[in-house]
């Protein structure tokens, strides 16, 4: 694997008196597909809200590096932000067409001639039959496309998922795992996806990390994390009997 | 005709700045970190409900001869008018845009946020996910302030030829008895709103985001 594109150094994010997630050192590869995995309220989303910059840490540094240098949250310059794209676990799309929402990331850029790109993305997520309906009328499937579609046109370096198919049917589930592993094999996107689901992880994933109570109990490449995990936790959770 | 298009003059002046001053305002109180929020808030509500008699009442204690602003001689004019009613209007175009702003899934920010966009293009795309409410903002701001009559008598002093607008007009013509031409006045300033609130539907159904 090569150089690390993210670097978290002694983080912690405080809600209030709550300490949701403790992290000493955790590094991102470039081009790896990390899944973070852990039961809800781990601290998997605060960790992907940390990663595409969105906050602060409360305590440590959370650095990406834009390709020329390290950047934290309060360095990252707009174009350097730009590099990371995130899809959320509830996608919030605008009261406009499948298109529009699609274009939306390229818009703030400036970008205005990107009909053929928008139109190939549309066909990659199998939308293009629904360019012009309106984003509100779509069902769940068809929404979480639409947001990894808006996410994925924009050809981020990095792209941050969140439970991408939680509450999706079999066949969206495919659809959704197929760009992702083709976004990382053919464009070498670093990827790390939040997930609570083992098979999600194993399919996916290049290297795991389990995340409980805001504390990570392993980190280790994906064979050997399902096959030889070092830490009784993880085989406790990998093999469903982990209690809480 | 002529104190028609007064009447137009003056609310369609009010309106352009309370439109100007009120939707940013409003915009901020939604998305922004406002010192002494609920402070700005309980000012907003008090002045969706202002007495017009007192705004009035107010802005000619302003405007008068001795008073802060007298000697800008804008007492008795359209001017001073266009003041009440702004005052009169802001308010309700601020308010009306903050809770259409807040009723905008609030989930929307950070994913457009880390969709690369700015906050300053953000908080525009929140106010276009908003257009329809801020749009009845403005539209209630506008039905507020052309059947305004207290304010607008006190400070305009229904000056025939100068600051006689429909609705002081309206109210004189029923005191002297002339009902027929009191009640056509009416008919002229109810056909004005039904008209301007009718385009504005118009306009934001052929807009660029159909429903």
């Amino acid at each position: 694997m090569s150089e690390p594109i993210y670097a978290l150094d002694d983080v912690a994010q405080v809600y209030g008196t709550r300490t949701v997630l403790s992290v000493p050192r955790l590094d991102v590869r470039a081009g790896e597909v990390l899944a973070v995995l852990g039961p809800s309220g781990a601290g998997k989303s605060t960790l992907l809200r940390l990663l595409g910059l969105l906050e602060a840490p409360t305590r440590g540094q959370v650095r990406f590096h834009s390709g020329e240098r390290w950047v934290t949250h309060a360095e990252a310059r707009t174009e350097e932000r730009r590099q990371i794209a995130m899809v959320f676990q509830r996608p919030a799309l605008l009261t406009r067409s499948v298109r529009a929402n699609v274009a939306y990331g390229l818009r703030v850029r400036g970008e205005r001639d990107a009909a053929e790109r928008i139109e190939a993305v549309l066909r990659r997520v199998a939308l293009d039959g629904l360019a012009k309906a309106r984003a509100h009328t779509l069902s769940g499937g068809e929404a979480q496309r639409v947001a990894l579609a808006r996410a994925l046109v924009l050809a981020p370096r990095v792209l941050l998922l969140d439970e991408p198919t939680a509450n999706l049917d079999p066949a969206n589930v495919r659809l959704i795992e197929e760009l992702i592993r083709e976004q990382n094999a053919q464009f070498g996107t670093t990827i790390v996806l939040v997930t609570h689901s083992i098979f999600q992880a194993r399919r996916l994933a290049s290297r795991c990390a389990l995340l409980i109570e805001g504390k990570l109990v392993e980190v280790s490449p994906a064979a050997q994390f399902f096959e030889a995990p070092r830490d009784p936790r993880t085989r406790a959770f990998l093999s469903g009997e982990f209690v809480f | 005709m002529e104190i028609t298009l007064r009447s137009l003059h003056v609310t369609l002046v009010a309106l352009l700045v309370s439109t100007l001053i009120g939707v940013p305002l409003g915009a901020w109180l939604a998305l922004g970190r406002v010192p002494l929020r609920r402070l700005a808030l309980a000012l907003i509500y008090t002045g969706m409900g202002l007495p017009p008699v007192v705004v009035g009442l107010f802005v000619y204690i302003l405007f008068s001869r001795s008073g802060p602003f007298g000697s800008l001689a804008w007492l008795f004019s359209l001017r001073a008018m266009i003041v009440a009613q702004t005052i009169l209007a802001l308010p309700m175009v601020a308010g009306i845009t903050m809770s259409s702003i807040q009723s905008v899934d609030p989930a929307l920010r950070p994913q457009l946020r880390a969709l690369g966009a700015t906050r300053w293009q953000v908080v525009r795309t929140i106010a276009v996910e908003a257009r329809f409410g801020i749009l009845l903002g403005v539209m209630a701001g506008f039905g507020a302030i052309i059947s305004e009559v207290g304010a607008v008598m006190l400070v305009g002093g229904n000056i025939e030829g100068r600051t006689r607008v429909l609705t002081t007009a309206i109210v004189l013509e029923t005191r002297r008895g002339h009902f027929a031409l009191a009640l056509a006045l009416g008919a002229i300033l109810l056909s004005l709103s039904f008209l301007t609130n009718s385009l504005i539907m118009l306009g934001q159904g052929g807009g660029r985001w159909r429903r």
